[in-house]
């Protein structure tokens, strides 16, 4: 079985985030970058699945950005990747959903995957939509938001995540995408030894031009902090004085304390 | 301009939300049509023209049926656009008309600013307008577009009215990659947090479960429930039972106390009905103080044994 995960870095979410030159993307100086929570989802459902298999599948981890996307794969490789393809793009941000999605499923058209694990969307972008035009691509079977996974003789079944706390359960025969959610499972952190066998993964580089030469759909006109509705009242300072003004507030605002 | 609008329907019911694409559309100024795979026992009230499949036959679920089924419609009504609700319907169906169309995708419009559709980036901390670009619509008046639209981000101005005029669709066969076997229900609710007066939840600021009960002390000092985020249940800190959010119940209590949540989309739109609300996070930035009438900016574990205290007096 050849399994692919696409992983994307993102930065940390708890980052103050401020528009770029061109006002086109978030400024990258002084963010810190990580694996893209959902993807950490994909790459361990990825590598329970190869253990439950006996080791038999390879799993193939995939991601599209500048240098230092390196150091994501690098981790998905010390959870339990077995190789990786960094498509060197130093331009991602500026491509849609689809350009991106074209590019992945460009390369993995000659592959053979039969499965592919995506995250339910990127916490920067929120599209939620890679991994589905990836499959469509592909045309491939797929489901998204997984919040439960198992695999069974060539079937996957599939729990996804609808509103109100409902579940949906479906039935996917390989090859198929599947696209994971927040649930789905918890990822391992790499161990010391993993770390040092990670480092001897192969590590394949591509460029852009070798993959799709598709021409945006959409693009960001502009980007921006939202306009702050204001009104909230913000208290700062020292706790004992914070404390003693919001027990005023609540009082007078309020109808709750007595 | 012309909207095809994608209507909801899940376990023998339509769906609410799907009147708010047609509070989409009134605010984009365009007509519309609506394409819904449902029953004639639960028809959405919709002055309208309206392409009706069986769900009977082609499921609730089941993607590969509904896309053709939208394909046909589209190719019907020659749409400028088509709209589906960003849902767990509405996310997994969008893409592949997209695909199918080789038309641009906008995902989770939460506004229209000057006509442009406006979303989130960065955990709401940015916003992004979205222009799509693609192949011409057949009216040629604008590119062909995708759109999905935040739950609640376009409410309807009135109670929805009409009669729709039915046109059924028909596909030729339902051979389809994708089996639905069934749903899971929602969990037993433990606590009813749609009655509580008070709410303090516990969000991932809080920072570890053993910090767990100095939060539920505070909702006790207030005489109130234990709420909590996602995160906090999924990381089972916290039973499920007293989830917040589009995932969990959705309340509207007279006090609302976030302690360390910094405020995803998912939860919000379960607590924004609150008739006060108190923040307490370390970040100011956190879009929590979007939407909160008091934004303490504190460490939770320092700031709310304080309060705890302050209130137990």
């Amino acid at each position: 079985m050849k399994i692919l995960v696409c992983i994307k870095q993102v930065p940390d979410m708890e980052s103050r985030f401020r528009p770029n030159g061109d006002k086109t993307w978030y400024d990258e100086s002084d963010l810190a970058f990580r694996m893209n929570e959902y993807d950490e989802y994909a790459v361990e459902q990825a590598v329970q699945l190869k253990e439950q298999l006996g080791g038999e599948p390879e799993i193939t981890v995939l991601s599209i950005g500048p240098e230092r996307t390196v150091e994501a794969i690098k981790k998905a490789l010390a959870m339990g990747g077995d190789r990786a393809v960094h498509i060197r793009d130093d331009r991602y941000y500026q491509k849609d959903p689809w350009q991106i999605a074209s590019m992945i499923a460009s390369y993995a058209k000659g592959e053979g995957f039969d499965l592919i694990f995506t995250g339910m969307q990127s916490q920067d972008r929120g599209s939620a939509q890679v991994g589905v035009i990836v499959a469509e691509l592909l045309g491939i079977a797929c489901a998204t938001t997984l919040v439960g996974f198992s695999y069974d003789g060539g079937t996957i079944t599939a729990k996804r995540e609808l509103e109100g706390g409902i579940k949906g359960v479906a039935k996917l025969k390989l090859p198929a995408l599947v696209t994971c959610q927040l649930g789905l499972n918890t990822p391992r952190y790499p161990t010391l030894p993993n770390i040092m066998k990670a480092k001897k993964k192969e590590i394949a580089s591509l460029t852009p031009a070798e993959l799709s030469g598709e021409a945006e759909l959409t693009a960001t006109a502009a980007i921006y902090p939202p306009a702050k509705k204001g009104g909230g009242l913000v208290l700062e300072g020292e706790i004992g004085i914070q404390v003693d003004r919001l027990m005023g507030i609540l009082k007078e605002k309020t109808a709750v304390l007595r | 301009m012309k909207a095809l609008l994608i209507g909801e329907y899940r376990q023998g019911k339509l769906l609410d939300t799907t009147y708010e694409l047609k509070a989409f559309a009134d605010r984009l100024g365009a007509d519309s049509v609506m394409l819904l795979v449902g029953s004639d026992a639960d028809l959405p009230k919709y002055e309208g023209r309206l392409y009706l499949a069986d769900a009977g036959k082609y499921g609730e679920y089941n993607p590969d049926l509904h896309k053709q089924l939208v394909l046909q419609a589209v190719e019907k009504e020659n749409p400028d656009c088509i709209v589906f609700v960003h849902s767990s319907y509405g996310w997994d169906l969008a893409p592949r008309v997209a695909v199918a169309l080789k038309a641009g995708q906008v995902s989770e419009i939460v506004a229209l600013n000057d006509g442009a559709y406006e979303v989130n980036a960065c955990n709401a901390k940015l916003r992004r307008t979205v222009t799509p670009k693609g192949g011409l619509a057949p009216s040629g008046a604008c590119p062909l577009a995708v759109l999905t639209i935040q739950a609640g981000a376009f409410s309807p101005s009135g109670e929805p009215q009409g009669a729709p005029q039915l046109e059924r669709l028909e596909l030729s066969g339902t051979a389809s990659a994708i089996e639905f076997v069934g749903y899971e229900a929602a969990e037993q609710k433990g606590v009813d947090l749609s009655k509580a007066e008070i709410i303090v939840s516990a969000g991932r600021g809080v920072g570890k479960k053993d910090n767990v009960p100095v939060i539920a002390a505070l909702a006790s000092a207030l005489g109130g429930e234990l709420g909590a985020s996602r995160p906090v249940v999924d990381a089972g800190w916290v039973d499920h039972s007293h989830q917040v959010g589009t995932t969990g119940q959705t309340v509207s209590p007279k006090l609302y106390v976030a302690c360390g949540i910094s405020g995803a989309i998912q939860h919000l739109a379960g607590m924004k009905k609150a008739d006060f609300i108190v923040a307490i996070n370390k970040d100011k930035d956190a879009p929590i103080g979007e939407i909160a009438d008091v934004l303490v900016v504190a460490d939770v574990m320092q700031f709310v044994p304080a309060f705890t205290a302050k209130c137990a007096r």
